[in-house]
């Protein structure tokens, strides 16, 4: 409870320290270029060189905990890689040369790809399949939501609910894991799911889509909505179905959002790492680079050295994303 | 006010001023529609209810049968032992023993028996016939007569196996047991702890730096843009080595603990910058010009501008990304694990969580009932605030 009330304390220093720091710095800019009491030309002079300086004042917090907690680690995490476990002795790209001979890591860039390919595929066509069904019926604001709502649930939540779900009983006794008891009333056999190689994989992915899907439905839908009714009644005036204007008239027109969805999931991806680790931590071969890099930073009191290496992987997979984004983002600005 | 993207509302539907029969019965596709997203919504929400309606049933009946048949009776095969043979009676020439097989008044006797082989040999008013001229009788609602010809001897009373129907069962026991017993009442205390610093705090650094990065002239704004939208999808990992090698150093120079709720509020911070960033600079470079422009002929320097107008404008932005922040750090459990100590003092919901699926993986009345807990507040935040959280979303995604 102490701690709570620290917390509390902490976040009201925080936020006056914030404000003494913008009000302090502030005045002292004041005090050093004065625009009163002093000759017009002065004046003028002075609110030009405040001008200048401002906007540093005000994105300096901001951009120290950009460089301390970001910019410096990413290039820190590069030169470690470099390194031995404990980082003092310099090893060139033995890590490297570890990493791509080890068959964890293997299995886990294997892993991942199909990540990358099942995930962001059937979370953005759920969502856009979802969006478009859910605009149609009056009801939909509340089926949205319903359907959103895994978004506010942790990862380690989302794990529990499905470990549920999944949950083996040995042969002969009742069946309490939704799945298997599904499975045995169609006549099939109980599974430990979550322990067969290659499907297990599936099993965690789905997880994973269960959460996204409402991320990628929410932007598809607000997409749908911008499309130009114009767009869609001249093709009802020429005879199209509601399949085709859905995939030759609405889908053209949102493309650049579904890039955007699909992106934004891929990097989620990439990330992923608390479904594997509290569903099976990377056994029966579910391993994936995340996991396998928290895994290398406190196995055996941690290797600063491969747990780096991996995460420079991350990093590199990430960069396309990374430079789309930044040209998309770009040509925003210039279009406006 | 200007609003950066289009609310999400229903109103420009062509079915909305329809009546729901009337549309129904225009079209079976529109039927089908329906009954699709009914489908969805079921498939979606039936995952987390299986999880809520599980927490609230009796963990006998939670360990034995699927939560989908928790509305009916369970029948249960259960073995109880009689009183011991101390309380034996004497009547009539033969040695009883009487009880009750459970306290629970609903409870209702199907069949039973004496050994484990055939656990359900006799049916309700049979009179078993055991070794030795024993005989056991179980009656349905649970009372028990074993008589023998001999004195019953030993210490503990005899096996009985009994088949029962039970009725369904529903409390709060089990969130009162993780409340009290199982840590998750600190850990949630330790949750807020971490979360409301890690909160407020970025939002004032941020909405600063998006203001000076929207309206006001200075070289290199541009590339500072592209520097933000590049951190924001840098991978957390990138982090977690060097920051924790500069925590452990500075732990052991100044001798304090290298896991503090001061390392993990600051952490936060640093990894929500960008996202804080980018979604008040989208929202405030939006504002409209002409209020901005007004106030500095009238003379309002930037830091007047920013705190009178231009705060109080952003506040749905700002709502936006304090919600984002909230469910992201509430969640988080690799920042936790890595940056905050695993004492009972300092070990987060989503920590406790996990540790639990290792040593609790089994009882699932504590899981259930402890991952509820730990998802009420965020989905209490989710329902209540969602219209921010949707416009967050929609000005947050680069487009």
């Amino acid at each position: 409870m102490t701690h709570l009330l620290s917390s509390l304390v902490i976040m009201l220093l925080g936020v006056a320290a914030c404000g003494f720091y913008f009000v302090f710095s502030n005045w002292l800019l004041l005090r050093i270029f004065p625009v009163r009491r002093v000759s017009l030309q002065q004046q003028a002079v002075n609110i030009q060189r405040a001008a200048l300086i401002r906007p540093w004042l005000f994105l300096a917090p901001a951009l120290g905990f950009l460089g301390l907690y970001l910019v410096y680690p990413v290039v820190e995490s590069v030169r470690l890689s470099l390194f031995d476990r404990g980082g003092d002795a310099f090893v060139g790209v033995a890590n490297y040369r570890w990493l791509f001979a080890s068959e964890e890591f293997q299995e886990s860039l294997l892993n991942n790809l199909l990540w990358l390919l099942v995930v962001p595929a059937c979370s953005t066509f759920l969502g856009l399949v979802i969006a478009a069904m859910t605009d149609k019926v009056r009801w939909g604001n509340i089926a949205k939501s319903l359907v959103f709502m895994p978004m506010a649930i942790s990862f380690i939540g989302a794990s529990i609910i499905w470990k549920f779900i999944y949950e083996y009983r040995g042969e002969g006794s009742e069946q309490i894991g939704l799945l298997n008891a599904v499975v045995e009333y169609l006549g099939g056999t109980a599974q430990p799911w979550i322990t067969l190689h290659f499907w297990n994989n599936l099993f965690l992915m789905v997880i994973l889509v269960w959460i996204q899907t409402g991320f990628a439905m929410v932007i598809l839908s607000a997409a749908l909505r911008g499309i130009p009714e114009e767009t869609v009644e001249a093709a009802v005036l020429d005879g199209a179905n509601g399949v085709q204007i859905f995939f030759k008239i609405m889908i053209p027109q949102i493309w650049s959002t579904i890039a955007v969805v699909w992106t934004t999931i891929t990097i989620t991806v990439l990330k992923v790492f608390d479904i594997v680790l509290a569903m099976t931590n990377g056994q029966w071969k579910t391993q994936v680079l995340a996991n396998m890099m928290y895994d290398w930073m406190f196995r055996g009191g941690g290797d600063f050295g491969r747990g780096a290496a991996i995460a420079v992987i991350i990093m590199v997979a990430v960069i396309p994303v990374m430079i789309w984004n930044i040209r998309q983002a770009n040509a925003q600005m210039e279009g406006r | 006010m200007v609003t950066v993207t289009k609310p999400l509302s229903s109103t420009d539907s062509p079915y909305q001023s329809r009546g729901l029969l009337s549309t129904l019965r225009r079209s079976p596709l529109t039927l089908l529609t329906h009954l699709s997203v009914i489908v969805i919504v079921v498939m979606w929400t039936l995952p987390t209810a299986g999880l809520l309606i599980s927490s609230l049933r009796d963990k006998e009946q939670l360990a034995v049968s699927g939560w989908w048949t928790s509305l009916s009776p369970s029948t249960q095969r259960l073995m109880v032992r009689s009183v011991p043979p101390d309380a034996q009676l004497e009547e009539g020439g033969r040695y009883v023993l009487r009880g009750k097989v459970s306290d629970d008044q609903a409870l209702q006797v199907l069949a039973f028996g004496w050994s484990s082989r055939e656990p359900a040999a006799y049916a309700v008013g049979d009179v078993a016939q055991m070794r030795k001229g024993q005989t056991l009788s179980i009656s349905s609602n649970g009372e028990y007569e074993l008589s023998s010809p001999e004195p019953f001897s030993g210490a503990r009373g005899k096996r009985l196996f009994y088949t029962a129907k039970i009725p369904p069962r529903f409390g709060l026991d089990n969130y009162r047991e993780v409340l009290t017993t199982g840590g998750i009442g600190q850990s949630f205390i330790n949750s807020l702890t971490v979360t409301i610093p890690a909160t407020v705090i970025p939002i004032l650094i941020a909405a600063f730096a998006a203001y000076a990065l929207s309206w006001m002239a200075m070289p290199g704004r541009g590339l500072l843009i592209a520097l933000i939208v590049g951190l924001l999808v840098v991978p957390l990992q990138m982090s977690l080595i060097p920051l924790l090698r500069m925590y452990n150093q500075i732990g052991s120079t100044f001798g304090v603990d290298a896991k503090s709720y001061l390392g993990i509020w600051l952490a936060h911070t640093g990894f929500g910058l960008p996202l804080a960033i980018y979604l008040l600079r989208n929202y405030i470079a939006n504002l409209p010009k002409e209020i901005i422009e007004s106030a500095r002929v009238d003379g309002a320097n930037d830091f007047e501008i920013f705190t009178r107008i231009i705060l109080p404008l952003s506040f749905p932005a700002l709502a936006s990304f304090a919600i984002f922040q909230f469910l992201w750090v509430w969640n988080d459990l690799l920042v936790a694990t890595v940056f905050l100590g695993t004492g009972e003092q300092q070990m987060v919901l989503t920590a406790r969580l996990r540790e639990m699926l290792g040593s609790y993986g089994g009882n699932w009345e504590v899981l259930t009932a402890s991952a509820f807990v730990s998802m009420a507040v965020p989905l209490l935040v989710f329902f209540s605030l969602q219209r921010y959280l949707v416009r967050g979303l929609l000005s947050g995604s680069v487009k």
